[in-house]
């Protein structure tokens, strides 16, 4: 990602690859009125999740303040067909021209199938699957790169740690989890090379029962700082709290919820991206079809310190965060080996989170304890 | 013949009882909403306009009755033997697993052999499934409500780690899924009308079931045995063989509709095929009184409550759980009004006085 | 010795485990244990204990005391449990259908109130520290046993007396063994079943609050998974004595403990079959037991599932 200051919609608009595509695909399908527009959002689980969904449902929120802006939501909504009918039925029964189906497995099929047959609807799916050619132009994804906070989450893990042992709850083995996974890692090993970290997938993206087993599986282990990728962090905040280790948060800002434990947390600021597709919907544009960013961008943001992290810590994370800010900068650097001995990156090879080898990423780095399968 | 009505007044009985009911419902359910402050009326005309107002909301209240019909099946066919199954999830789940899985070498060949082998594929898997909660009762008398509940976690669990084991397409990077069968293969909807495939389908499957329950010798034989198996029994009927072969019928029911949401929704297997159709299956059974052709209405009737949720969350403001109080109480009232069959002397046989 | 170590881990983990995940099993399977006895079944537990969960996290956040709150969430049961009872007295209503209407209609109406608790910290019920003599973390932590256990122990044992030796348990067993017995010695059978059902769900409502109150202590919609119904499992492996549900909620939750325990030493192969352990050993347990269609040592003769 070419990174220049600023929040312009150039710089909002990254296109991999594809440079100057932003400007052209702004096609004029949108009514140039300023009358109200609808715009509908759909989350898969309940809005206040303290996770994943209310990181969504935050920005809604401030949305419904924008005069000229009518918002419309339906949460759990099921990755069924169901999401393909709430669709249509925001488009004809509330009138939306702009759609936020935010839950990943919205997009195929039923996100396209909806975009074939209103075709001056606007589609933007967080996720991150759109493609040119491949896509029609009426959709689009956004997606932010967290794995850079989960980085410094690791940083700030690391000083935390005593046991030099740390933890990860995952839900499933996936890309975009495994990114964070070992960015937790790599975060921390970048203080302490022989920390470790030990992931537990729990195989559901909301499961409370068995999340709050692992966190505590884990705290028996004498794993003393603990992270996540699950929809509602909730649970796992807090059972770290009354276990009294370290927790590194997800999603949302949780420091409420381990007012002793938390050291910071990686945030989604969907705000910065849902502002700019809405202002871009009023001025009667159609909003960017391939829309990425992390930290720099503001997509993506750190919880406050919590009162855990030493000033050491606190130090740290500040410098890298700084150096991240800058753009460029690479959590995947060769060379880097997984935890079976295969070299996954080569020495003077670098992954920065823009490059396309990270979207399907299948292994666990060195240092960390567990496999993907 | 001294009572020739009498057929006529069971029918109305049957009709009125239920009818009664959904009434005692929707009063409870509007005291319930006026408690919270929220009018009754905007609820039903809400209600009114997301499941049945316009075709399209015919389509969006049709499309979730779809897979309903069959996985309803699966309840009320074993149901008329007085067994209670309620693990119709599993054989979904697994039977649209199977389906993919087991046309994948023919993709090649185009839908007209890929749906067949599909169809085959769900219903063999979906009736081996529940098959083995009907022998478990059978033969070794082990409670089928609860095998078939035990089996439905197990079943579950077997699919999630097949699909994300070795059926994983390796290209579904961050969905887990199976390979597809591709569009050219996939069940389109019904031309002119949008409607789910699942719908004709269904329905037929209900009306030959019906069939098979009320016209047929090997039905009746069903429902003796339901009614009182030590009679049976000495009637020498197979008892265990007719509730293993009921089992088999129904989970290769629910298998079809896993396998017919593959085909026509997803093309591949995917865990959006554990979307809930087997539990709400077993509502809508109840709500039928395990009656094949009342299952249709009845999978209507849910399908657009579900249908209008979206609505009512929208436009009221309501929580999602609404609809669920809603189902709640439905189905306590229309099971408590099994109460009345026979309580009103004008419905009962008349003798020859 | 890694493989002895991870061995060891993994049984303390399970042992941890199983006083931490037992309690709800344990208070549903006893309350299912109770009513049951009276000839009836109730699938409805499941949404009792849904019920229970939120109306004791919402009672202990609005008082600030979490035991007002476990009260509250018996109450609730009793009255869910309640109107499970009525219905069934109705004559041709099956118990096990009415159980699943009631189990959604709890578990609507917990959803449906519970909407404003989903984000709050409520007051949870403190554990009593039985390892404060410990030098190790993870033991001390294992046996930070919450006081529902406890009672739920004890309620086992009293449930266990009160069937076995007092009049009113002698009733109860009568009513559920044999109807005609019931008549013929003029024992109110539906009130009978009635204040059994009642009081099972009263049962259940405080595993609820177990849930909500002390582990995983936070209400949130997806925080029962089927713990409710498998609970009617387990009192069929319980052979309907209290006793053995006492053990049986045990076994399930140091079964249900493998899965995560299994991956912190490293083994990650098939979670999701692992996580299905609790069920696997029920399903093995069933077959195990099961006497050929024959009725049940222990089963009471009116219940619906054995006919």
């Amino acid at each position: 990602m070419t990174s220049r200051s600023g929040l312009s919609r150039r710089t909002v608009v990254s296109t991999l690859g594809l440079g100057s595509f932003a400007a052209s695909s702004l096609l004029p399908t949108a009514p140039a009125q300023a009358k109200d527009t609808t715009v509908g959002f759909i989350y898969v689980g309940p809005k206040d999740d303290y996770g994943y969904n209310q990181a969504h449902a935050e920005a809604a929120a401030v949305l419904k303040k924008m005069p000229g802006v009518k918002i419309v939501e339906e949460e759990k909504v099921p990755e069924t067909d169901d999401v393909s009918k709430t669709m249509e039925s925001m488009i004809k029964l509330d009138g939306a021209s702009l759609l936020f189906p935010t839950s990943f497995g919205y997009f195929d099929p039923y996100m396209l199938k909806m975009a074939a047959k209103y075709k001056d609807v606007q589609f933007r799916h967080c996720g991150g699957l759109w493609t040119k050619d491949k896509h029609p132009m009426n959709t689009g994804s956004y997606f932010g790169y967290i794995g850079m906070g989960q980085y410094l989450n690791g940083i700030a893990a690391a000083y935390a740690t005593k046991t030099k042992k740390i933890g990860f709850i995952a839900a499933k083995p996936i890309p975009q989890v495994l990114i964070n996974v070992n960015s937790f890692a790599l975060g921390a090993k970048s203080v302490d090379p022989s920390i470790t970290t030990t992931v537990i997938f729990t195989g559901e993206w909301s499961m409370p029962v068995k999340e709050a087993e692992a966190s505590n599986s884990l705290a028996d282990q004498g794993i003393d700082v603990i992270t996540c990728h699950v929809d509602g962090p909730k649970v796992i905040m807090e059972t770290a709290e009354r276990r009294g280790i370290f927790a590194c948060g997800y999603h949302a800002d949780q420091h409420k919820l381990a007012p002793k434990g938390y050291l910071t947390g990686a945030e989604w600021n969907w705000i910065t991206v849902y502002k700019q597709f809405i202002a871009d919907a009023q001025a009667g544009k159609a909003p960017g079809n391939f829309v990425r960013g992390g930290l720099a961008e503001g997509f993506v943001k750190m919880s406050a310190y919590g009162p855990g992290l030493s000033a050491a810590g606190r130090k740290n994370v500040d410098a890298v965060k700084a150096e991240i800010m800058k753009g460029g900068f690479s959590v995947f650097k060769g060379p880097l080996k997984d935890n079976k001995g295969n070299m996954v990156v080569p020495a003077g090879k670098a992954l920065p989170e823009t490059a396309v080898e990270l979207e399907s990423l299948s292994y666990l780095v060195e240092g960390v304890k567990g496999s993907t399968s | 013949m001294s009572d020739a009505t009498y057929p006529a007044r069971r029918t109305l009985e049957a009709l009125l009882a239920p009818l009664l009911a959904l009434m005692a419902a929707s009063a409870l359910f509007s005291v319930f909403l006026l408690v919270q402050g929220q009018s009754p009326l905007d609820f039903l005309d809400l209600t009114w306009r997301g499941a049945f107002g316009s075709w399209f909301s015919w389509q969006n209240t049709l499309q979730r009755a779809a897979p309903l019909l069959l996985t309803a099946l699966c309840v009320a066919l074993p149901g008329q033997l007085g067994l209670v199954v309620i693990g119709g999830e599993a054989a979904v789940v697994l039977g649209g697993l199977a389906a993919t899985v087991v046309a994948l070498p023919f993709v090649q060949m185009g839908p007209v052999i890929v749906l067949p082998v599909m169809a085959l594929a769900g219903m063999a898997m979906g009736g081996l499934w529940i098959g083995l909660t009907g022998y478990l009762r059978a033969r070794l008398g082990v409670n089928e409500t609860i095998a078939s509940l035990v089996l439905a976690y197990i079943g579950l669990a077997i699919f999630n780690h097949l699909v994300e084991g070795v059926f994983r397409d390796p290209a579904s990077l961050n969905k887990p899924s199976t390979y597809g069968i591709g569009d050219d293969n996939m069940l389109g909807s019904i031309p002119f009308l949008e409607v789910h495939p699942g719908i004709p389908v269904g329905i037929a499957a209900c009306i030959l079931c019906w069939v098979l329950i009320y016209r047929t010798s090997l039905g009746f034989a069903g429902r003796v045995a339901g009614g009182n198996t030590k009679a049976a029994q000495l009637q020498g009927l197979p008892v265990a063989r007719l509730a293993v072969g009921a089992c088999v019928l129904g989970g290769a029911c629910a298998g079809l509709a896993g396998g017919i949401e593959v085909a026509a929704e997803y093309g591949r297997a995917n865990a959006s095929l554990a979307a809930g159709y087997g539990y709400t299956g077993i509502l809508i059974a109840f709500l039928a009184r395990f009656n094949p052709l009342a299952i249709v209405p009845m999978a209507v009737l849910l399908g657009g409550l579900g249908a209008a949720g979206g609505l009512l969350q929208r436009r009221m403001g309501l929580p999602d759980a609404t609809v669920q109080v809603l189902q709640g109480m439905i189905l306590v009232a229309i099971l408590a009004s099994e109460t009345f069959y026979g309580r009103v002397r004008w419905f009962q046989p008349r003798g020859a006085a | 010795m890694p493989a002895l170590d991870s061995i060891a881990t993994i049984a303390v983990a399970m042992l941890a485990g199983s006083l931490r995940v037992s309690t709800p099993f344990l208070f549903v399977s006893l309350g299912e244990c109770l009513t049951e006895k009276s000839g009836r079944i109730n699938l409805g537990n499941e949404g009792v204990l849904v019920l229970g969960a939120m109306v004791a996290y919402a009672v202990s956040f609005e008082t600030g005391n979490p035991w007002v709150g476990v009260l509250a969430a018996a109450f609730a049961g009793m009255l869910l449990g309640g109107l499970h009872g009525v219905m069934c007295s109705l004559a041709r209503v099956n118990d096990v259908a009415m159980g699943i209407a009631i189990m959604l209609a709890g578990t609507g109406i917990a959803f449906y109130f519970g909407k404003p608790y989903v984000q709050p910290s409520a007051p949870l019920l403190p554990g009593i520290p039985f390892g404060f003599w410990l030098e190790s973390d993870r033991f001390r932590n294992a046996l930070l046993v919450s006081p529902l256990f406890l009672l739920g122990v004890a309620a086992a044992f009293g449930l266990h007396w009160f069937l076995r030796t007092t009049r009113a348990g002698l009733r109860i067993r009568i009513v559920g063994d044999s109807q005609d017995a019931a008549l013929a010695l003029g024992l109110p059978i539906d009130r009978t079943r009635l204040l059994a059902t009642a009081c099972g769900s009263a049962l259940a409502g405080i595993g609820g609050a177990f849930l909500s109150l002390c582990y995983p202590g936070s209400w949130n919609e997806g925080l029962s998974s089927g713990q409710g119904l498998m609970a009617v499992a387990l009192v069929v492996f319980a052979r309907w004595n209290p006793i053995n549900c006492v053990y049986a909620s045990l076994l399930f939750g140091a079964a249900g403990a493998l899965g995560p325990s299994l991956q912190t030493v490293g083994f990650t192969w098939g979670y999701y079959l692992f996580y299905a352990a609790p069920y696997a050993v029920t399903l093995i347990v069933l077959i195990a037991t099961s006497h050929g269609g024959r009725s049940l040592r222990g089963m009471p003769g009116q219940l619906s599932i054995g006919r």
